[in-house]
């Protein structure tokens, strides 16, 4: 382990965004992924330790004018518990309902789920099929300046993001669905509890007399990074769900997952469960 | 060493100032500062619950927090549970259900299984095992503890 030689619990967003323009700061939050980090020798901390725990700022979850906002320390339970989430976005819920355990919930923020990158990360799939942005902050020319991007675009490599070293990120937002919007999860392994998932999927749209408009597909654990599946969005969009349509979409969704052989599955069988779950949770739409 | 830093924060009741490196983990200062041997370090990654405490009424793995953001904050750990040498309701049912064996996991089930009532005191089999699948026993199945918690529901606690 190294030696930290400053630690910084600011209060106010500006302070901290400050604090990262100097470099070298290892940010915490919650703690769920960086404690074992720095246990296994994976990642060492930095000169400067930064608590962001006390930034107002960053907590929160709201709705105001037609987009969502969750703050980048809202943990996976506040989220789960969250009445607007629940109304507007019930497949966080379900997705919160598969991850980790009841403790882990409790600690682990939002904004730390997304920066792990992990190509398993279970909330990054929901917040894909939702059309999500993140928000990046960081201090210039003695302001401070705030840039979105989609986070569809924010995963470069397993544990790589394009957020720069002196950005914080700050938020997670999106458009509130329609009426019609429904959105599907499945996510798999061996047991329901404290999981790394073999695979996730996430199939989200507007569906209306048969017709599915507007989709986004997500997988989790097929790739480098979580991934929009583009061929299986495309073979599903604008189209009337029947059983053509769906099997076609399973081909396409062959063709968008690159998964691996790794400790947890084969890369036969993650092809596998990628056909069964989309077929299912088309069918699920349907049923909607 | 690290830099260490001034936390202050409330212990089972009482208020705690003490001075923490601060890449310190909740744990270690509970057990190797506070010499509050009840909270059990074992997978050290969050797999287990062994650690499980409450914080400002919501339980944590203590092994993954950082010591220093437990400033101005309430903490209970099973010492905190019972009142003197009596046992709280929840440890007397573990007891008289025989769902103890080796007992190493039962400060953090104990807490976690007390925290689920407090927050559902109508909770169900299905939502027992829910909450409490982050907490793992390996001396037997979790049909005793179970049995312990659901005699405790409906009760005040």
């Amino acid at each position: 382990m190294s030696e930290i030689e400053k630690y910084i619990a600011p209060t106010k967003l500006a302070e901290a965004v400050k604090v990262l323009s100097g470099g070298g700061v290892t940010i915490v939050a919650g703690g769920t992924d960086l404690t074992p980090q720095i246990n296994e020798g994976k990642r060492r901390y930095e000169a400067t330790l930064m608590n962001i725990q006390r930034v107002q700022e960053l907590k929160g979850i709201s709705l105001e004018e037609g987009e969502i906002r969750i703050g980048c320390l809202a943990t996976v339970s506040e989220i789960w518990h969250n009445d607007i989430i629940a109304e507007c976005a019930p497949i966080l819920c379900d997705t919160a309902n598969c991850f980790a355990s009841d403790q882990i919930r409790n600690a682990a923020t939002i904004g730390g789920n997304i920066c792990n990158a992990s190509p398993a990360g279970d909330m990054i799939i929901p917040l894909l099929v939702l059309g999500a942005s993140v928000e990046l902050a960081r201090w210039k020319e003695g302001k401070m300046e705030i840039r979105r991007e989609p986070l569809n675009h924010f995963f470069k490599a397993p544990g790589k993001t394009i957020r720069l070293d002196n950005e914080l990120l700050t938020a997670v937002v999106f458009d509130k669905p329609s009426v019609d919007f429904v959105g599907q999860f499945r996510k798999s392994g061996p047991r329901p509890a404290l999981e790394i998932s073999t695979v996730t999927v996430g199939i989200g749209g507007d569906y209306n007399d048969g017709k599915f408009e507007n989709v986004r597909v997500a997988f989790g654990a097929v790739g480098p990074t979580p991934l929009r599946a583009a061929a299986t969005e495309q073979a599903l969009e604008g189209k009337t769900l029947n059983d053509d349509v769906i099997q076609a979409a399973v081909v396409a969704a062959w063709q968008d997952a690159r998964p691996i052989d790794d400790i947890r599955a084969t890369t036969w069988y993650r092809n596998h469960l990628i056909g069964i779950f989309t077929e299912e949770l088309l069918n699920n739409v349907c049923q909607n | 060493m690290s830099v260490k830093t001034e936390l202050e924060f409330i212990l089972n009741g009482r208020p705690v100032n003490i001075e923490v490196p601060v890449h310190m983990t909740v744990l270690a200062l509970l057990r190797e500062s506070l010499d509050l041997k009840g909270t059990k370090y074992a997978c050290g990654e969050g797999e287990c619950g062994a650690c499980t405490i409450e914080v400002d009424g919501t339980t944590i793995n203590s092994c993954l927090m950082m010591a220093v953001d437990l400033q101005g904050r309430e903490v209970m750990t099973i010492e905190g549970l019972g009142k003197g040498n009596a046992l709280h309701p929840m440890q007397q049912a573990f007891v008289d259900h025989g769902a103890v064996q080796c007992g190493f996991c039962m400060p953090g089930m104990i807490i976690q299984a007390n925290n689920l009532v407090k927050k559902n005191p109508d909770l169900s089999r299905e939502e027992m095992k829910r909450g409490l699948e982050g907490n793992v026993c390996r001396c037997t199945g979790y049909t005793k503890v179970l049995d312990a918690v659901a005699s405790v529901v409906g009760l005040k606690i």
